[in-house]
């Protein structure tokens, strides 16, 4: 793994989510607590809807299109048969890390 | 000439003697100077109501039934937490812990005292009863991790357990009979409610007789039975029985019998005493239910008045209610000669159905998990109606009664007038009809004017039954429907919580209403957050991670994820100026459609989400500020170009338009709120579809409320007529705020009003005071609310943009 600097958690409204670009796509930062970040596609296989602009309750985030509830544990669609991907992350000293290998970065910059 | 008041002497603040001094207060202000002895600190509630208490669905606050205000108008001396410790009737006065008070009359009601089983160790710290709010509060003391033993499987030792295993303790219930609850239900039933409660964590045991009571220190650490099983807890109830407390009686002399004796006029054996309440003996019986204790009182409270009056004993049927569970029974249900049974039984849904039938009479009932038709039983166990001709449907209920359809409501629209809707207060159909006919159109109207439903509540439903059997269309039911599966509550019932517990957080409101969820979910957020704000617009600011993403980001979100922008026009009104604006920024951002709204405003369509802050920077320098086209509050006030121009124009409607939207903007509400002003009746604006319409006409504005043009199409209603333009600003602010106060999120004010009545709100907006008072409220909430979120987004375009952009660094 290589952990790449993404932005300090503060950045991230707790109970919301930020978008980070990257080669694989636009992945969703949720930051379901105080020091608890998931990261995630941000795109809904149901109709691509914008999963970072959901509402972020439990550990779980429901897109704002038609509501499909997703657990960010595991990508998975509550009661669909469909899953969104999910990316290894990490809190270190208030920033969050993303797996540049896992995003499609070769090598932190 | 006016003789001086006699002085009446109370013995005991319980639910009869409450009600005694209720009626007196109420009929004859003047005949007595009242004392009032209790020993527990505090005056008359309703002791029904301490399982809600126990269960957190209430405080003590609101089963309170007499304040201190009460008891000042009333002109009572109240001596709450002084012991009586005894009677002279010779002297006729009753001696108090701090001093004596003499009487020319007396009224004991002492009411009953728990029974308590002499097992070694019963006086061990932590073994309690449940009788009074101390014990409640003891009872709420057991949360998570608590173990707690209840000895008693009748309805009170079933709610304390109900109750304990709500707040996540540990209970185990102990019954020595067969069965649970035998006393009201036949086997079935209680299988069925042992199910019910084991399913709710709570462990159950049958035939278990108590053999002593095992402490440390002095405090207990278990219930032993007598086969040897330990059950260890950290407390210990006895809900076993009650007997009449009499001893204060029978130091004093008086004919006691199981309770102090009493004739029909409540009168004991000595004629200046009476007695109300538990503690009492009529022809042999002891009463333990509500309804035939204030009865006793209403008597009492007429033998004082010197009015005639005789308590008579009626039969009664229970509809028990034990936290979640549905049990109805009326009548006699043992079995014995000549009596034959209907039962009825669906497992998957959990429900049974028994009859008891004695010649061609109807004698018992005992109904579980399905009691809709339990009220039209029990009129036909009262009243002995022959049941030949319908026995064969007779289980199925009365909508099955004569080839009527399945109406879920024929059942009460069946009930004569007589029948019994309200056990505890003894109110019949027929009062409750005629007060709905008189004008109560809603629950709460009904509740007041006939005390209806207004105790233990358990009957709200059938109220409820009536007021739509007797109103039709003009009364919506009201769904008890949870909010989501975060809670079991209702929307309503999270509404009057946050207000009388004073929730001014979503933290507040997920702990101490019992959320299921950690933090809620997409459905409660954003109602609760609504709520929060409506409510305590100074304590609580609105939380945009609780908003749906068209309000969080002030924009509308759109099916490709790109956003439309909609700036506010003032009553419709622009110039050239705002149109130049708005047309370098569709140039700017590459808006791909550009298009006028039924609002009258210009809604640009397909902006990137981080274009955002930077176009409303380009607005915002024009002056534009948002239209809040996204969001669930004011949206427009549509006006025609009214007297300005119009040949038929009776009034400026363009300019109360935008006095109007100026006045609205910003705020909050439950569902979006459409507004419009038609300068005559022509009606241009097409204001009478609106949510506020408002038609002026030469004498003035016709102000209308509850139109509506979406999924449904309804006309407005007239709320008033008002003459000038100050006036139909302040009305429709007012309805405003009414409606922010008490509707439903999502319900738009239409739907709203089907539920409260257009009277109801008219009758408000229209008292000065409370106009006022919704007008300053609003102000209030505005001083935070009103103010252009354009401009204040605009400032941090950040947060608009990727957090980062890991494609820019090259790859190599």
């Amino acid at each position: 793994m290589s952990w790449i600097d993404i932005a300090a958690i503060a950045d991230i409204p707790e109970r919301g989510a930020r978008v980070v670009k990257t080669p694989v796509g636009c992945i969703a930062l949720f930051r379901t607590g105080e020091a608890e970040v998931f990261a995630a596609s941000n795109s809904c296989p149901h109709k691509g809807g914008p999963l970072a602009e959901g509402i972020v309750h439990g550990q779980k985030v429901t897109c704002p299109l038609h509501n499909w509830v997703f657990d960010l544990n595991t990508g998975e669609a509550l009661g669909e048969d469909a899953r969104i991907a999910t990316y290894p992350v990490r809190i270190e000293a208030g920033r969050v890390l993303l797996d540049g290998m896992a995003v499609g970065k070769r090598s932190a910059a | 000439m006016k003789d001086m008041k006699q002085k009446l002497v109370i013995i005991g603040a319980g639910m009869a003697s409450g009600r005694v001094i209720e009626h007196l207060a109420e009929t004859a202000p003047d005949a007595y100077e009242i004392t009032l002895f209790n020993a527990e600190p505090r005056g008359n509630y309703n002791r029904i109501m301490l399982s809600p208490v126990l269960s957190g669905e209430k405080t003590y606050e609101e089963i309170v039934t007499h304040d201190a205000a009460f008891y000042e108008a009333a002109g009572v001396t109240c001596r709450f937490g002084e012991k009586v410790s005894g009677i002279d009737r010779d002297a006729k006065v009753v001696h108090g812990e701090n001093g004596p008070v003499s009487y020319d009359k007396l009224v004991i009601g002492t009411g009953s005292v728990p029974f308590m089983i002499p097992l070694p160790g019963h006086d061990l710290d932590g073994v309690i009863a449940y009788r009074d709010l101390e014990d409640t509060h003891r009872m709420m003391g057991m949360g998570a991790g608590k173990r707690v033993v209840v000895i008693g499987g009748g309805l009170l030792g079933l709610e304390a357990a109900a109750g304990m295993a709500a707040r996540g303790a540990e209970v185990t219930v102990v019954h020595i009979m067969g069965h649970l609850m035998e006393r009201q239900l036949d086997e079935a039933a209680g299988y069925l409610l042992k199910k019910s409660l084991e399913e709710k964590g709570i462990t159950v045991r049958l035939q278990a007789n108590s053999k002593q009571i095992l402490g440390k220190d002095g405090r207990v650490t278990a219930l032993e039975l007598d086969d040897g099983t330990a059950l260890p807890c950290d407390l210990l109830v006895m809900a076993v029985g009650i007997r009449p407390n009499v001893a204060l009686a029978k130091d004093a002399g008086l004919a006691v019998g199981r309770g102090i004796h009493v004739d029909d006029q409540m009168i004991t054996s000595d004629e200046d005493v009476l007695a109300v309440g538990e503690c009492v003996e009529h022809q042999g019986a002891v009463f333990g239910l509500v309804a035939p204790l204030y009865d006793q009182a209403k008597v009492a409270a007429q033998t004082l008045m010197g009015q005639e009056a005789a308590f008579v004993q009626k039969s009664l049927s229970t509809k028990l209610k034990v936290t979640g569970c549905d049990l109805f029974s009326a009548g006699d249900f043992s079995e014995g000669e000549g009596r034959e049974d209907i039962v009825f039984r669906d497992p998957s849904r959990g429900v049974y159905k028994r009859l008891v039938i004695e010649g061609d009479r109807l004698v018992g009932a005992v109904m579980y998990g399905d009691t809709a038709d339990g009220s039209w039983f029990f009129g036909l166990i009262k009243d002995g109606t022959p049941v030949a001709d319908m026995r064969e449907t007779l289980i199925f209920g009365p909508a099955y009664q004569g080839g009527a359809q399945a109406d879920p409501l024929s059942a009460v629209a069946a009930l004569p007038p007589e029948a019994e809707i309200c056990g505890c207060n003894g109110i019949c159909k027929g009062t409750i009809v005629d007060a709905i006919a008189g004008g109560a159109g809603d629950l709460g109207a009904v509740r007041a004017k006939t005390k209806a439903s207004a105790s233990c509540g358990t009957c709200t439903g059938l109220v409820e039954q009536l007021l739509q059997v007797t109103l039709g269309d003009a009364f919506q039911m009201p769904a008890a429907q949870p909010v989501c599966g975060c809670t079991d509550l209702s929307h309503e019932d999270v509404r009057r919580l946050i207000k009388s517990q004073e929730l001014k957080s979503q933290p507040a409101v997920w702990q101490e209403l019992g959320w299921k969820t950690p933090n809620g979910c997409h459905v409660c957020r954003p109602a609760v957050n609504f709520y929060l704000l409506a409510d305590w617009p100074l304590e609580y600011r609105d939380d945009p991670q609780s908003r749906f993403v068209n309000e969080r980001k002030h924009a509308n979100i759109q099916k490709d994820g790109t956003f439309s922008v909609v700036p506010r026009m003032w009553g419709g009104i622009t110039n050239p100026a705002e149109l130049r604006a708005i047309a370098d920024a569709a140039e700017k951002y590459d808006v791909p459609t550009v298009k006028v709204t039924g609002g009258q405003r210009i809604d640009l369509l397909g902006v990137r989400g981080e274009d955002l802050p930077h176009i409303w920077a380009d607005l915002n320098r024009a002056g534009l500020v948002s239209g809040h086209a996204y969001s669930k509050g004011l949206r427009t006030v549509k006006t025609c170009v009214g007297s300005d121009h119009c040949r038929f124009g009776t009034q400026d409607s363009t300019g109360l338009g935008i006095k109007l939207e100026k006045a609205l903007w910003g705020s909050w509400t439950p569902h979006k709120v459409k507004l419009g002003v038609s300068g005559c009746p022509r009606n241009c604006a097409e204001a009478t579809c609106k949510d506020v319409g408002i038609v002026c006409v030469d004498s003035g504005y016709q102000v209308g409320v509850g139109g509506a043009a979406g999924m449904d199409v309804r006309e407005t209603e007239r709320l008033v007529d008002v003459a000038s333009e100050e006036e139909a600003i302040a009305v429709t602010v007012a309805f405003v705020q009414l409606y922010r106060e008490n509707a439903k999120y999502l319900d738009r004010p239409y739907k709203w009003l089907g539920k409260v009545g257009l009277d109801w709100v008219r009758e408000r907006v229209m008292d000065p005071v409370e106009r006022q008072r919704l007008v300053d409220a609003f102000e209030l909430s505005q001083s935070i609310y009103r103010k252009d979120p354009w401009a204040e987004h605009a400032a941090k375009p950040r947060a608009y943009a990727p957090l980062a952009d890991l494609t820019l660094e090259a790859a190599e």
